[in-house]
């Protein structure tokens, strides 16, 4: 059973000044060069309002872009391993969507399952998502496709919505999320009758997901990988600005005798990233690269690890610059 | 109690290194911490990642039978900036490895079996391992066959180990080279390996067969052994592709739905052939 409370419209901000005096950072969407981007903030004012989706999820917190995974250093033919930084203090994401939110399923799933990734672990332990419902969507937006919903408590410990007077009602939805509003009770008041549902956007379902799955295994040989990726051109943006994308690199980088092991965000998209030293690559094509990422998001992960690696937030199709559009091409699909 | 950092690799020291062609080292490593080596288990099939520190990590079977406790071995083309970095490495210098990983050759269902390795060039290694696990519990099989081919005599990997199995009685060893890649003293077959196995006609009869090679060398043998009665559920390989973490993680090294690093890399034909072109 969720527990409902409600965080006055003025009360956002003493919560993050709390969090921050108790030496918690807090991130929030904060707007940047025309981009809404979460950023490390001391207060609730500076949180960006107007938007639809971010610009980057928060993925970031609890799986950096480029993330040291050990430091060592070398000598005449000896190696050293030196001790893994301390832990970083508790973090707390503030305004993360619902469908971004939802992402941290497919994250857990890929870095937890089998080998326990504990670099990862450590970080996803260490951060409490405070979600934000959405009031607004755009042409873009599909997460009801994909079975989620613009007011999904999935993924978020304690989930916001505004509601009438700026007000948030506050779904309290975890331990973690517990933990968070038991460290400032008096912010968290009764929860009167507030109607959530009217305050969020009406997205509609554009695909039956179900069908898209079934039917991805008889399309591999199709022609409509190539039809679609012709003019794609392989940046890898699309892997880049999505919330439930996992792939890395390990690279090793050094300064004289001293180095650092690398774990850095990499796509599928890109031509070197199944090259084998031989030359040979079996994902030769670009065509054969779009594959992989429709097919690794809506057949093989849920397959094999229940989850479906794509969350309908949109980034890929607002960022991509040949302008190819993940919804449409899925409707496509199933229509083949 | 901080969780382990999947990540990490042992230290490990070379104690020994062979120059099996131009471009080819075998690497022996042994634990630096004794009590990680005591309790490093591993089964034939199974791979890792090998590091140079600073250059980064790459990935390798184990060449080395599991029944020969202590080290490893790994076998390795220098042709890539880790395999450069590490062929210039020196016996008694630290190099990492993290491991094993992967599934392994079902060797203990085989008792009672006759075996057949047909392997080209570098691909022997893999096998390698199995062979001499095979070897060293000699008992649990009936006939062993070899069918090794390089493109050279230069190119065969392994020198002193084919001339040792040649000479027991209890090994049948065919090794080949191209056309052309053949020496004034050499006594083998000449000829591709598909062919060379054709002509040889080893008996499917309880037999798993053990085929390992280049995409082509694949190709090729395939019909033959089907010829000869093999049906593909009784024919193993070990795949490869390139890969980063071998945990099911990075995501590149997949065929299909099946990541390479944890659903194989050992795959027999049967499941092969229902694999998309991938590898």
């Amino acid at each position: 059973m969720i527990d409902k409370k409600l965080l006055q419209k003025g009360s956002l901000d003493e919560l993050v000044k709390k969090l921050k005096s108790g030496g918690t950072r807090v991130f929030a969407p904060v707007e940047k060069g025309g981009k809404v981007l979460f950023d490390e903030v001391d207060s609730a004012a500076a949180m960006a309002r107007d938007y639809v989706q971010t610009t980057l999820s928060a993925k970031d917190v609890i799986l950096p872009r480029c993330e040291e995974m050990m430091r060592f250093t070398t000598g005449q033919g000896t190696v050293t391993m030196e001790k893994a930084p301390d832990l970083p203090p508790p973090a707390v994401v503030l305004g993360v969507r619902p469908c971004d939110a939802r992402s941290i399923a497919v994250v857990n799933a890929v870095y937890l399952k089998d080998y326990n990734d504990a670099l990862y672990k450590s970080k996803i332990d260490n951060t409490t998502i405070v979600g934000i419902s959405c009031a607004k969507c755009d042409e873009y937006c599909f997460c009801t496709s994909v079975n989620g919903s613009p007011g999904d408590t999935e993924g978020s410990d304690i989930l916001l919505t505004e509601v009438d007077g700026g007000n948030y009602l506050a779904e309290i939805v975890t331990e973690k999320g517990k933990a968070l509003a038991a460290m400032a009770p008096e912010l968290f008041t009764a929860a009167g009758s507030e109607d959530k549902a009217k305050h969020l956007a009406d997205v509609k379902v554009q695909f039956d997901l179900k069908a898209v799955e079934k039917k991805l295994p008889g399309v591999f040989d199709g022609e409509v990988w190539i039809t679609q990726s012709l003019r794609c051109i392989g940046c890898g943006t699309c892997s880049y600005v999505c919330p439930a994308c996992t792939c890395f690199d390990i690279q090793d980088e050094t300064d004289g005798n001293r180095g650092v092991r690398l774990r850095c965000w990499d796509s599928c998209g890109f031509g070197q990233f199944t090259l084998h030293t031989s030359g040979h690559n079996p994902r030769e094509v670009q065509s054969q690269r779009w594959r992989q990422r429709i097919m690794h998001k809506f057949s093989y992960q849920p397959d094999q690890l229940q989850v479906t690696g794509c969350v309908g937030c949109g980034r890929c199709s607002r960022a991509c610059p040949v302008d190819m559009n993940i919804l449409q091409h899925i409707k496509d699909i199933e229509a083949q | 109690m901080e969780e382990k950092n999947v990540y990490q690799p042992y230290l490990m020291r070379i104690a020994a290194i062979i120059d099996e062609t131009p471009d080819v080292k075998t690497f022996r490593l042994e634990f630096i911490n004794e009590e990680e080596g005591k309790n490093f288990k591993f089964a034939a099939g199974q791979f890792g990642e090998y590091s140079v520190f600073g250059e980064g990590e790459s990935t390798f079977c184990i060449a080395s039978s599991p029944t020969r406790e202590g080290y490893i071995e790994c076998t390795f083309r220098k042709v890539g900036r880790v395999t450069k970095a590490l062929a210039s490495r020196e016996i008694g210098d630290t190099v990492g490895f993290r491991g094993p990983y992967g599934n392994t050759f079902p060797i203990d269902q085989w008792k009672g079996k006759s075996l057949l390795f047909v392997t080209g060039g570098i691909a022997l290694p893999p096998l390698r391992c199995v062979i001499w696990n095979a070897l060293d519990l000699r008992d649990n099989f009936k006939d062993v066959t070899i069918v090794y081919g390089a493109r050279s005599v230069n190119d065969l990997v392994y020198k002193h180990e084919l001339e040792e199995w040649g000479k027991r009685g209890d090994v049948k060893l065919i090794t080949t080279v191209d056309p052309g890649g053949e020496t004034k003293d050499w006594k083998g077959e000449i000829g591709f390996v598909p062919t060379v196995l054709e002509k040889a006609a080893p008996s499917s009869a309880n037999t798993i067969a053990l085929l390992c090679g280049p995409p082509i060398m694949i190709k090729l043998t395939m019909p033959v052994l089907t010829k000869l009665g093999f049906s593909p559920d009784n024919i193993f390989t070990t795949l490869e592709n390139r890969m980063k973490c071998g945990i099911g993680k990075c995501g590149r090294c997949n065929v299909g739905k099946y990541f390479v690093c944890k659903d194989g890399p050992v795959f027999t034909f049967a499941q092969v052939n229902q694999l998309p072109p991938e590898y």
